[in-house]
């Protein structure tokens, strides 16, 4: 193991190098990333065996490609974020219902319009019903870690889904911090090659994604529920193979902090958690009983965990990083549904850093500190706002 | 107690602002310290303000937050001074070293007057050197040895060290010149201090 300072981008490339992709695809245009282009780089160094690295027209064209090659048997990676998300999404739908393991990293960006190049998380919230197994990561550290992870649970045969690895663009992608890289010995004994049971051949021609009319489409979609459900099992025994093989422990599902005896519960996804606890750690020792619930997987959505975990809390507090326009934020939403007659605590949720506004400490602290004092009523709100007059014209 | 060293960096597009708290970030690792170095981008286009940071601790930095109350300031190009107030927020005893053609005692009085006599304020002509050794305006590699020799938190050696293999994929020769920057700006800012 080496400890080495690298930027974000960098600590992904090196570990998808170490997952022996076979084909690697990605639009080479904005939004993309420098994940690619490095991948692109140790591609033309010779550095990566028995893969193809493609350039494509578009991201649609990149999904695509993707696709194919998945189907073939091919272990496969991409990039992308924002506006490419959107564009590639028609066909991420396809790679879910194929069960199609392919792997890509998210570097979250807001979404058009207005254009911003920023970080927030409404590009993959958009994708959130595909699928699609979301995993948002806190530190450049546990985006290296996941990707290895990332394959070893979208291969499963008891999964078979796409994965995407969530991680805060410019927060991480852009940041120079200490990564310990992982040894090519390390992921091979982790990760074995990739042999699907039924792949496209020219010797036994199959068809992936056919005409499902409707005595059997139902029947396609319970098979995609039930993966995504038998996913939390898989990964749950992944996670825990990877903290004694690397002695890296990220959590499970959701990894928390000081809940024990905890009356307010703060719920947190990405890059900001890290800041959070801090802020939960001040608290403390402030003698408020708080504590920090990390969600790690958005899909599958740890229903279980976050019932068990909050079953005697009084508030809840969730720092959104998107809005479901027309209701609220999407973390709250759903941590609502999975909570229902199971809790009956007050629920505060703060759409915070919308665009890549900064979302500095005193926001942090103030929002809890009104849910607990109960200086804000329960239910949505957006933090971190100027005053402004709308003007209806 | 946990050291937290808070280093914020302004300048525009194209001169390597973002670069130079990146290095800072390589070399700060090197002397033991953890690192945490990220932008924040304007529009993206050369000459736009651009500002980084960089954060030093002994410790496993968590905070991204921008840095609102730096130690340190470092100014990469002087006609950002100004449009951009690069000392909002510096904290007591901090320090802003900036790439400015005259004197420290002249840029306090012009940009400066109101700040607490605790900060220190010190001025190096940064272009005027990058024109003479690299021959371009990129100001970069002689603000971290500015930043060095002024701070002393990162040796000249491990400075060194960390530029040339920074610019060595760029060619030996661009390598070489960048480390002789970074020697005469750290040395030139260590006896102002």
């Amino acid at each position: 193991m080496v400890r080495k300072v690298v930027r974000g981008f960098y600590a992904v490339a090196y570990a998808v190098k170490l997952c022996r992709p076979s084909v690697i695809c990605a639009y080479p245009i904005t939004p993309q990333t420098e994940i690619v282009e490095n991948l692109a780089a140790m591609y033309a160094n010779g550095e990566l065996e028995n893969c193809q690295y493609i350039t494509a027209e578009s991201e649609f064209g990149a999904a695509s490609i993707l696709v194919g090659a998945s189907a073939t048997g091919a272990r496969t990676f991409t990039a992308t974020c924002s506006q490419g998300l959107i564009l590639m999404s028609e066909v991420l739908w396809n790679a879910a219902g194929m069960r199609l393991p392919i792997v890509m990293v998210i570097a979250n960006r807001s979404l058009s319009a207005p254009l911003s190049i920023w970080n927030d998380h409404q590009d993959s919230m958009a994708m959130r019903d595909a699928c699609i197994i979301q995993v948002y990561v806190e530190n450049n550290q546990e985006a290296h870690d996941m990707i290895p992870q990332a394959y070893k649970i979208a291969e499963n045969r008891d999964v078979m889904l796409p994965f995407m690895v969530c991680m805060d663009g410019y927060k991480l992608t852009h940041a120079y911090e200490p990564v310990d890289l992982l040894e090519q010995e390390t992921v091979d004994s982790f990760l074995p090659p990739y042999d699907p049971p039924i792949k496209l051949t020219t010797k036994d021609p199959l068809t992936f994604g056919c005409y499902a009319p409707p005595h059997c489409y139902m029947e396609f979609r319970v098979v995609m529920q039930r993966a995504m459900m038998r996913a939390k099992k898989v990964m749950e025994e992944v996670f825990k193979e990877w903290a004694e093989l690397t002695g890296r422990n990220w959590g499970g599902l959701i990894s928390t902090d000081y809940m024990d005896d905890a009356e307010t519960a703060v719920v947190a996804m990405g890059s900001v958690v890290g800041l959070v606890r801090e802020v939960v750690e001040e608290m403390r020792k402030d003698g408020k009983k708080v504590g920090l619930v990390k969600i790690r997987s958005f899909r599958p959505f740890p229903t279980e965990e976050l019932r068990k975990v909050m079953k005697d809390v009084e508030n809840i507090v969730v720092f959104e990083r998107a809005v479901s326009f027309g209701h609220e934020g999407p973390v709250a939403i759903d941590l609502k549904s999975a909570l229902f007659g199971h809790c009956n605590a007050k629920v505060y949720s703060f759409a915070v850093g919308l665009g890549g506004r900064d979302i500095p400490r005193d926001l942090i602290r103030k929002c809890i500190n009104n849910a607990i004092e109960g200086k804000v009523d329960e239910g949505f709100h957006f933090e971190g706002v100027k005053e402004f007059e709308e003007v209806i014209i | 107690m946990t050291i937290l060293i808070e280093v914020r960096f302004h300048g525009r597009g194209g001169q390597g602002v973002v670069t130079a708290a990146d290095i800072l970030a390589v070399a700060g690792f090197k002397e033991g310290y953890w690192t945490l170095s990220f932008p924040m981008f304007g529009a993206e286009k050369r000459g736009t303000p651009v500002v980084s940071y960089l954060r030093l601790s002994d410790r496993p930095i968590v905070e991204r937050d921008e840095i609102y109350n730096p130690n340190y300031v470092v100014v990469l190009d002087p006609t950002v001074i100004g449009p951009v107030r690069v000392e909002a927020g510096i904290k007591q005893n901090g320090m802003i070293i900036a790439n400015y053609p005259k004197p420290a005692e002249e840029l306090r009085k012009e940009h400066f007057s109101s700040l607490n006599g605790s900060i220190k304020v010190l001025t190096l002509n940064a272009t005027k050197m990058a024109m003479e050794i690299l021959g371009r305006p990129i100001t970069n590699t002689a603000m971290v040895g500015a930043f060095a020799g002024a701070t002393k938190l990162i040796k000249l050696s491990t400075l060194k060290e960390t530029v040339f293999e920074w610019f060595e994929k760029k060619g030996e020769e661009l390598a070489n010149k960048n480390v002789e920057l970074v020697e005469k700006a750290y040395k030139e800012m260590e006896g102002k201090v």
